[in-house]
């Protein structure tokens, strides 16, 4: 059984236990533990099912690679599933629940899959399943997502109760990694005087070196961390920020780092994670290696680890994974493992050597401490079930013939060391194979490039390929310079610290143990524990044809569980190169994708959530709208009133009522979200020439015209009044949707085509509150206010002035968009509040009316105005609209007007605006399509025409609409049929668009 | 080629599965076909398949530089719909969504068509009206949509929070038989009768020039030696303006990057498919539980398979609004794809400039979805010269001005 040692374990506290729940069971750990550790001395070797056969998975690893030991953690508005438990942190109160297995975890229904096995390969499901075909969606599917998909899904209605936050950070050098390479390349960089930034995903700095031994500069690694340190934070340059993990480098130096900064203090004040986003002018992954494990039969069993794992426990944290550990390896490093045992006074029965000599001095070691070691030997399989009771020994060389019985409750095994290449891979960073350590390593010579061309990432220590304590620091030292270097900082001619540890013989690479293991432990010798990938279903994909390392990957799942196969990758790729009889390099891997290990969603939305998800615009008179019980439409970001029900009120009911108010009398709208652009320069008029399908260069100061926009392609894109300032200035309105579009096209054709005409614009949306007054009884409004002469003479229709209302400064437009008599008033923001309530106090006596976008809408429409957006939907152009009264033809040229001229747009039989009034006054549905007969060549029924706009109007009465059909103008009086996804289709007959005040009288007064 | 069923899974388990042979064979570059395509993605492969199933054209070559299926049939989040707007679109997509019906059963090869539905949640009122439009539309398609209410979202999505403080759901426009699909399967299921067929997949084999005499094609350079050919097909998203020059024709086509990304895996709690274009977001639970995310794509051309973080900031962003559960679950993967856009955003399929080149292109950020009628359209253009299907994605339309918008890009409001 797997137990606490009574001494031992670095990084634990022993004077401070800690409670925890595992499965609802309390068990008893120490400060400083993992959940992995904890679990481990409370002897819970079995943590969880796997995802296909469900079978019992115990702890593998020690860190970030683990595979196995998923749970769920917490519980209600802090549960989350698939946390890695040899990752997590102990805390006082910690609650954690195994995964996918019903009804528990030691006997779980599912585990009948395990007996399937042999039918349930690579693939299977792209064979079966396929007749009949109702049975996919009902049965098929339905069973095997409920067979997958590991951990629960959080409550849907139980929002998250922590925060997360972002940070931004420059520096000049960011290493990632602070294990003894990190280290040294930090304070090389460090050194030179540049900007430094460390960041480590675990809570402690150092790395494995305290674990493995050996000395630097005579001391122990442990005693060196602590001295680096030291001289590190004594450096004002350097910041070292521990509990964060490099996520993920991206193009032109960026990085994300993912801070836990209360994963193990929740419901602490503070964020929970935090993202950073750091800009590095150069990046050193010191990100060491994962040790890879060997493929043997049943070396999924519960208490099969990797041996520096099991290393790990017994130093770190004084855990025993069990009494009697069998070491099998094809490396020296392994031995470390024995040793440390050993000296724990564990037993270790045998370590089993697949290299025919063996190793150098560490075996030397390990047979003095009297351990019996067996060399060209292997495991022919685990003996076990939920956990470890033995190992079949057998040769390497043949089929895994019996040669003895070893009883033990742990196996501790290496298949050698891959390096980190993630981070190095995220940005196009290339690999190169290093035969000797049967890895990947980072080819320096196509490393990922920055923006000046440069490589701007360099890997560094066990993360570059080298192995030996002198070899690792001198290379981070080498790192850490020479990122300084290359970004004009230089660091003191110094040596490098003085690594010494035990020689080492080269390792053999093993990728199937034994070497021609028949097919009945193939198919149980495990690559990716997780997903249930065995030796056997890669040799299958490969011999069915998928052939390169991405469909093998696809095809049987390998590397894309949770660990994204920090475990599998290489030996999966190994035992493919080996069926397809092609060198390792050449297959290739597959494409490391960010982010290193997973990061929560959380931390990726950071603050911007509930109101203050997306910024919220709000005009200065939105508080006064939100007193008056204003109905909210969402428009871009801003909100704008759809109506203001009174109390009783439908919304219905309001907008009538608010129409009627205007019509009648008078009513005000909040206008401010409008977009307003100053366009000023000597070249102003001519550039508006270009953008509108009018001539502006010709418009007077003082005047007001209508004005229309088209994109490259003609299609009409936006609308609005332009009123010319002065000789050189233009103030052009454009749709509050479009004002930002609007002033980027304008600054994309300034900045890219007409860079040397004399022409500036600024969006000034925001620095003018913007009312406009509408109805009969709006000049008397005006008047009453007082201030300046808004009479028809002096300030006629289709013009603008300035002076003062009511003693506030102000800009008066004569424009109109609802037909009536009507006022747009302008002032500095600050004032726009002050405005409304003078202008809601003065019209008291005429009724007033504060009006949303429905009733503006409404009006719009009775007067036969169209609405971006409505009539247009990018397959416009002016032309189809009625408009061709906009478009100058004294002109030259104007954007979109070549794309107007092409055939199609030309053609005489377009679809063009009209009105249409339904036959019993019933109000048309939105998008309606006119019925014409016939079909299509490909089966759909023919079309001459749909409903832009429409709605009932309570001015007339009755439902109004507008509308595209084709020839439309010429068929006034007609009637068509329109679709009706409620019922029968409705006749409409086609009529002019303008239903209300044809003459224009109401609005020129 | 042996038959896939469950009855040949369990005898093949009594034998070790040691008598499952290729899934496609092993080829070696003819020196002449009559049909080439260039790019076994599923587009390419689905235009194959088509020409020999619908018009006995077997003598055929799929050329692929990588490997098969490898750029956007492998990267895309696998969404099927087909409830468009404009009349073209509608039918190649509704033809596309019939063919995923029964296509598992026509290619002997599960693809794991999942009808379980997809809805685009409308946001303002100005999606409303947009929605409810191409609901009529629909109608008239033969296009089976609904516009439902926030009631019947939350019924059939009870993940969603449809009373988000800042943008509600108004409602959502709803394609019962729209769905997924596994997008792997799609191009391994073609290659697979291609090849039964006879024709030859040849992939690392990437075309280095196009050969042409007196305007017409004769076949192509590749890096497995020259090829010759009686008409060629382009079909290589990302790279389709690559090749057009090398054809000695230009394309109104932008190259961007694209991204998605995916959670860990979790218990099934999403049978549905949901889109919420206001937020900018999509997202849906594939068969192995993880929620399957897209977002947007670049500002900038570029032909780096990756793309920014920022992009994947907002579309987290939006879900977690719509989806609040989604924020205790763990990022696992971000990639990226090269989309080619069109300048209306739908696709090309269309002869070209030069005799006997067809092109097959500008599927933007949609096209796994109309893989079926896509290989349809094109194998019916390129074999009798011209298809209803295909008509109105000519490249003449650009010149006429004849655009197929779907984007409704000035559909601002206000």
């Amino acid at each position: 059984m797997s137990t606490r040692l009574v001494s031992g374990g670095r990084l634990i506290d022993r004077t401070k236990p800690i409670t925890f729940r595992f499965n609802g069971k309390r068990l008893k750990g120490h400060a400083g533990d993992t959940l992995a550790s904890a679990l481990l001395a409370s002897d819970q070797m079995l943590v969880g099912r796997s995802f296909k056969y469900h079978r019992p998975r115990g702890i593998v690893a020690s860190g970030a690679e683990e595979p196995n030991a998923l749970v769920g953690l917490g519980e209600g508005a802090r549960f989350e599933p698939n946390q890695r438990a040899t990752t997590t942190e102990l805390f006082e109160g910690l609650t954690a629940q195994s995964q996918n297995h019903w009804p528990s975890l030691d006997f779980d229904i599912g585990a009948v899959n395990t007996h399937f096995a042999r039918f349930l390969t690579a693939g299977f499901y792209y064979k079966m399943f396929i007749h009949p075909r109702p049975l996919w969606k009902h049965v098929y599917e339905p069973f095997i997502r409920q067979s997958a998909g590991l951990g629960k899904a959080p409550d849907a209605e139980t929002k998250d109760s922590d925060r997360y936050e972002h940070f931004y950070a420059f520096t000049d050098v960011l290493v990632i990694g602070g294990g003894v390479a990190g280290l040294q390349a930090a304070l090389a960089a460090g050194r030179s005087g540049a900007k430094v930034m460390l960041i480590e995903q675990t809570a402690h700095l150092g790395g494995r070196a305290p674990v493995d031994g050996g000395t630097i500069d005579g001391q122990e690694p442990g005693a060196w961390v602590d001295q680096t340190l030291a001289a590190l934070n004594a450096m004002p340059n350097v910041t070292i920020r521990a509990r964060t993990m490099g996520a993920g480098i991206y193009d032109h130096g960026y990085v994300l780092g993912y801070e836990r900064v209360a994963d193990e203090r929740p419901g602490t004040d503070g964020p929970r994670h935090r993202l950073w986003k750091i800009r590095a002018g150069r990046v050193i992954t010191a990100t060491g290696a994962i040790e890879r494990p060997i493929s043997f039969a049943g070396n999924d069993i519960p208490g099969v680890m990797l041996a520096g794992a099991v290393r790990d426990y017994v130093v770190n944290y004084g855990v025993s994974v069990g009494d009697r550990t069998v070491v099998v390896t094809n490396n020296d490093d392994a031995y470390r493992t024995a040793i440390v045992l050993a000296k724990a006074g564990l037993s270790v029965p045998c370590i089993i050597d697949a290299r025919p000599l063996g190793g150098g001095a560490l075996m030397e070691e390990a047979k003095a401490l009297g351990i019996r070691v067996e060399t060209g030997r292997g495991i022919a399989k685990v003996l076990g079930g939920k956990r470890v009771t033995g190992v079949v020994l057998c040769n390497m060389v043949g089929e895994g013939a019996l040669v003895e019985e070893i009883a033990c409750e742990a196996v501790a095994m290496s298949g050698g060391w891959s390096p980190v290449v993630h981070l190095w891979s995220h940005c196009g960073g290339k690999l190169t194979w290093d035969a000797d350590q049967a890895a990947f390593r980072p080819d320096a010579t196509r490393a990922p490039i920055g923006a000046d061309g440069q490589a701007n990432v360099l890997a560094a220590g066990a993360a570059n390929g080298f192995g030996r304590l002198q070899n690792v620091l001198q290379d981070a030292d080498v790192a850490g310079k020479m990122a300084a270097h290359a970004l004009g900082f230089d660091a003191p001619k110094d040596a490098p610290p003085m690594g010494e540890d035990a020689a080492v013989k080269p390792l053999m690479p093993v990728w199937l143990m034994p070497q021609s293991a028949h097919y009945g432990l193939r198919m149980k010798a495990w690559l990716d524990y997780q997903n249930d990938v065995k030796v056997s279903d890669v040799q299958l994909a490969a011999r069915e044809g998928y052939e390169s390392v991405e469909h093998t990957k696809r095809y049987t799942t390998l590397g894309m569980a949770t660990d994204q196969g920090k475990l599998s990758n290489i030996n999966g790729l190994a035992i493919l190169s080996d069926a397809l009889g092609e060198p390792i390099p050449q297959v290739g891997t597959t494409t490391f994708r960010p982010p290193y290990t997973p990061i929560s969603m959380g931390a990726i939305a950071g603050e911007a959530r509930g109101e203050i998800f997306q910024p919220l615009r709000r005009t200065p008179m939105h508080g006064w709208h939100e007193a008056h019980g204003a109905e909210w439409e969402p428009v871009g970001h801003w909100r704008r009133p759809y109506c203001f029900p009174k109390a009783g009120e439908d919304k219905h009911a309001a907008v009538a009522r608010e129409i009627n108010a205007t019509r009648q009398s008078i009513g005000m709208l909040d206008a401010s979200t409008l977009g307003k652009i100053i366009v000023k320069g000597p070249d102003a008029g001519k550039f508006l020439d270009m953008l509108y399908t009018n001539m502006m260069s010709t418009l007077a100061p003082g005047k007001c015209r209508y004005g229309l926009m088209c994109n490259e392609n003609g299609f009409l894109s936006d609308d609005g009044v332009v009123a010319r300032i002065d000789e050189d200035t233009f103030l052009c309105h454009t749709t509050t949707g479009g004002a930002d579009r609007i002033h980027a096209h304008m600054e994309d054709w300034l900045q890219c085509e007409w860079w040397d005409w004399k022409v500036y614009t600024a969006n000034v949306t925001e620095q003018f509150a913007q009312i406009a007054v509408v109805g009969p009884n709006a000049r008397k409004v005006l008047e009453k206010l007082g201030g300046m002469d808004v009479s028809k003479e002096a300030l006629p229709f289709m013009t603008w002035a300035d002076g003062t209302l009511g003693g506030i400064k102000a800009r008066v437009y004569r424009i109109s968009f609802s037909g009536e008599l009507s006022y747009e008033i302008a002032v500095p923001a600050n004032q726009g509040l002050a405005l409304w309530e003078a202008l809601i106090d003065a019209g008291a006596e005429f009724g007033i009316t504060p009006y949303g976008t429905e009733a503006l809408h409404v009006m719009r429409a009775e007067k036969g105005f169209i609405m971006i957006g409505d009539e247009t939907d990018g397959t416009v152009i002016p032309q189809d609209l009625g408009l061709g009264w906009a478009i100058s033809k004294k002109k030259a040229d104007y954007l979109g007007k070549r794309a107007q001229e092409r055939t199609h747009m030309t053609d005489p039989n377009r679809w063009q605006l009209v009105g249409l009034e339904t036959v019993d006054g019933s109000v048309l549905p939105d998008g309606a399509l006119a019925y014409a007969s016939g079909k299509n060549a490909n089966g759909q029924r023919n079309t001459q025409g749909r409903v832009t706009s429409t709605y009932h109007s309570p001015t007339l009465g009755r439902g109004i609409a507008m509308g595209l059909v084709l020839n439309g103008p010429d068929r006034m009086g007609e009637v068509l049929h329109f679709t009706n996804t409620e019922g029968e289709p409705i006749a409409a007959k086609i009529v002019s668009p303008v239903f209300y005040d044809p003459e224009g009288e109401k609005q020129n007064v | 080629m042996k038959r896939y069923s469950a009855f040949a899974v369990a005898r093949e388990a009594l034998r070790d599965h040691t008598g499952w042979g290729r899934a496609w064979h092993k080829a070696q570059p003819k020196k002449r076909y009559d049909v080439i395509i260039v790019g076994a993605g599923g587009h390419g492969l689905a235009t194959a398949y088509y020409l020999g199933k619908n018009f006995g054209i077997t003598n055929v070559a799929i050329l692929e530089k990588g490997w098969l299926g490898g750029g956007n049939t492998g990267r895309n989040t696998t969404i099927i719909r087909s409830n468009y707007l404009q009349d073209p679109s509608a039918a190649i997509y509704e033809k596309a969504r019939g063919l995923y019906e029964t296509l598992s059963q026509d290619l002997n090869y599960n693809v794991m068509f999942s009808p379980r539905g997809v809805m685009m949640l409308a946001q303002t009122e100005h999606e409303v009206r947009g929605y409810q439009r191409t609901a009529h539309a629909n109608s008239l398609q033969g296009v089976e949509t609904e516009f439902i209410s926030p009631k019947q979202v939350k019924e059939l999505c009870p993940i969603m929070n449809i009373d988000g403080p800042r943008y509600p759901v108004l409602g959502a426009l709803w394609q019962p038989r729209g769905g997924t699909a596994r997008h792997d399967a799609v191009a391994w299921g073609y290659a697979r009768k291609c090849s039964e067929m006879g024709m030859d997949i040849l992939q690392k084999c990437e075309v280095t020039g196009v050969r042409t005499e007196g305007g017409k094609v004769q076949g192509v350079e590749t890096t497995l030696g020259p090829i010759d050919c009686d008409k060629l097909g382009l079909v290589v998203a990302g790279h389709s303006s690559v090749l057009a020059e090398q054809a000695g024709f230009r394309l109104p086509i932008e190259s961007l990057a694209l991204q998605a990304l995916v959670s860990e895996p979790i218990k099934p709690c999403m049978d549905v498919v949901v889109m919420a274009n206001t937020v900018h977001g999509y997202m849906s639970q594939s068969d192995k539980g993880e929620m399957v995310i897209g977002g947007g794509t670049d500002g900038f051309n570029n032909y780096t398979q990756r793309g920014s973080f920022h992009h994947i900031e907002e579309t987290v962003r939006a879900l977690i609004e719509t989806f609040p559960m989604l924020s205790r679950l763990k990022m696992l993967r971000q990639w990226g794809g090269i989309v080619d856009m069109t300048g209306d955003r739908s696709p090309i399929i269309s002869s070209t400039p030069v005799g006997g080149i067809f092109i097959n292109c500008g599927w933007g950020t949609g096209g796994f979805k109309a893989i079926p009628g896509s290989g349809w359209a094109m194998a019916e253009l390129m074999a009798k010269g011209h298809s209803p299907l295909a008509e109105d994605f000519g490249l003449n339309r650009f010149v006429e001005g004849r655009f197929i918008d779907e984007s409704v890009a000035a559909g601002v409001a206000h």
